[in-house]
């Protein structure tokens, strides 16, 4: 759990405090904590005087506004079909091996989260990932690898 | 520039322009006359759906109220389209030109990006380009403004109505049409919404002009279009070709000798096995297509390629309405149930009338396609989804 602070007054200074600021500001706390939590969808509600029934309807909608815990980088792994097709269960090993999580979970450290994603579009690249808002693709077990240490030692 | 394949590479919508130029003969134009350029072109909607870009800005100016729209849908979400992307990361600022082109013919003052959480690592990068636009039609005199709105990894947001939604931040549920978005779109204000591919074509016809851009495919799909190639090919990627070809001419000159099937259209598109290759168009008069295609080799599962997409379908159904959110989560048991040998292969012919019944029943294009590929691949593979 994180403490939200001053993140949703933040936010609503620079996005408003209209209805259609919802997602910029509930996005603006996931860019920053990975997850909302429920006193941070309280606030937001408190904020743009909205029920926080509303808050969480949107944000339950949205694969990438996680209401459950998340580590510090999520992990998200294409699974449609190209990088089905072209290695995607073997870069999903290796990263289940390297982190001790399955998809789905978070490291006991709240680094890491790795999850299965819809197509992100790098089917000619396949197999491809996101961290976070970075996409990295062509990707083989010896390249994850790198790419995961490159993200613990940050 | 013929090849021995029959494909004709075409580099119109990569092609470096002097946005000014073009913006400036559009801005000299009246909004009838940007229209009727737009409507002689014979351009369809470059995001699938394929509806004529003239009509749809015809509609949105027809519209008295005078707070417009005009959206780009940057929301690609369908598997195996990743055009949009290049087209976005390579030239926004055609993309940004052919909304202006747009709000002009409508009569709109503010455009709108909604752009995909999946590709929210280019953002920076439009919206530096985005500010250098902005000065350039201030400095021609044009009063118009382009914003971003970012989505946040839902398919279902690449549906229209379901954009607006969600650009309103509401859940990305579809609305009942009619209305349509030309009366009512975003903010429930007269909207055109347009692809990215799309809005960038318009920058090319009002630059050539309509007579010679529709010298390029054939009468019922004039131009060219960005391809995403993508599975069993030696060449992935992305390429412009002029419209009209048939599959096997596309397999020709993608394919790696062994293909199968080609996807056309991503999940929601259709299934075209070797056997139809030849008889084939790619375009609104066979199988049309937002620009994905995927090739699959004979080392490949049709029914692996099924399964993926009926999950991908029943993970994106917005839920909303109970054809598709029951219809994909019963056709993805129904498939394995037949694979298991739970029920007889014949139960597949049940599955197929479910898929008609989505296709009629549902409320928006999603549930209402879902059935395009799970009857064309069980047609056409059918022992490979029982064995």
């Amino acid at each position: 759990m994180y403490q939200v602070g001053n993140l949703v007054k933040e936010l609503t200074e620079k996005h408003g405090r209209l209805r259609e600021s919802l997602m910029p500001i509930l996005q603006g706390i996931v860019e920053r904590h990975s997850y909302l939590t429920d006193e941070a969808m309280v606030e937001v509600a408190k904020e743009l005087d909205i029920s926080a029934a509303e808050v969480y309807g949107t944000a339950s909608f949205y694969t990438f506004l996680d209401t459950k815990v998340r580590g510090k980088y999520v992990i998200r792994i294409c699974k449609t079909i190209t990088c089905s097709m072209k290695g995607k269960g073997e870069i999903i090993e290796t990263i289940e091996d390297m982190l001790k999580i399955k998809v789905g979970e978070t490291t006991s450290d709240r680094m890491f989260s790795l999850l299965e994603t819809n197509c992100i579009g790098w089917c000619h690249k396949a197999p491809a990932i996101l961290i976070n808002d970075l996409p990295y693709t062509e990707l083989s077990p010896e390249k994850v690898v790198e790419i995961i240490k490159g993200y613990m030692h940050k | 520039m013929e090849n021995n394949t029959g494909l004709n590479k075409v580099d119109l919508i990569f092609e470096k322009i002097d946005p000014k130029e073009v913006l400036t003969k559009a801005f000299e134009m009246t909004n009838e006359q940007i229209i009727q350029e737009v409507l002689e072109s014979g351009l369809k909607g470059r995001g699938g759906a394929g509806f004529p870009t003239g009509l749809k800005w015809k509609y949105t100016a027809s519209e008295k109220d005078p707070d417009k729209y005009i959206v780009c849908n940057a929301d690609e979400g369908e598997p195996g389209t990743f055009k949009d992307r290049e087209i976005l990361d390579r030239v926004s600022y055609k993309v940004y030109g052919g909304m202006a082109i747009a709000s002009k013919a409508i009569g709109a003052k503010n455009g709108i990006v909604y752009l995909r959480g999946e590709y929210r690592f280019l953002l920076p990068q439009l919206m530096r380009e985005l500010e250098l636009f902005h000065k350039m039609i201030d400095e021609i005199g044009y009063d118009f403004r382009i914003r971003y709105y970012m989505g946040s990894g839902a398919y279902i947001c690449g549906e229209e109505s379901a954009l607006f939604e969600s650009i309103q931040g509401d859940r990305g549920e579809p609305r009942n049409k009619p209305p349509y978005p030309t009366t009512s779109g975003v903010f429930y204000k007269p909207t055109s919404i347009n692809n990215v591919e799309t809005l960038v074509t318009v920058m090319e016809i009002i630059k050539h002009g309509a007579k010679t851009y529709n010298q390029l495919g054939t009468k019922d799909s004039r131009g060219s279009k960005v391809f995403s190639v993508s599975g069993d090919t030696p060449t992935p990627g992305i390429f412009e070709l002029e419209l009209g070809m048939t599959v096997q001419q596309f397999v020709n000159e993608f394919g790696d000798g062994d293909t199968k099937a080609v996807q056309v259209g991503g999940a929601s598109g259709f299934c075209v096995p070797r056997k139809k290759f030849n008889e084939t168009i790619i375009g609104f008069e066979g199988v049309p297509t937002g620009g994905s295609m995927k090739l699959f080799n004979s080392s490949r599962s049709m029914y692996n390629v099924l399964h993926n997409y009926l999950d991908f379908f029943a993970e994106e159904s917005c839920g909303q309405c109970t054809p598709c959110r029951v219809g994909c989560q019963q056709l993805l048991k129904g498939v394995q149930n037949v694979k298991k040998g739970d029920v007889k292969s014949t139960y597949l012919n049940e599955l197929v009338k479910l898929a008609e019944t989505m296709k009629v029943a549902s409320k928006c294009g999603l549930g209402q396609s879902v059935g395009n590929a799970f009857r064309t691949i069980v047609e056409n593979f059918r022992e490979e989804i029982i064995y």
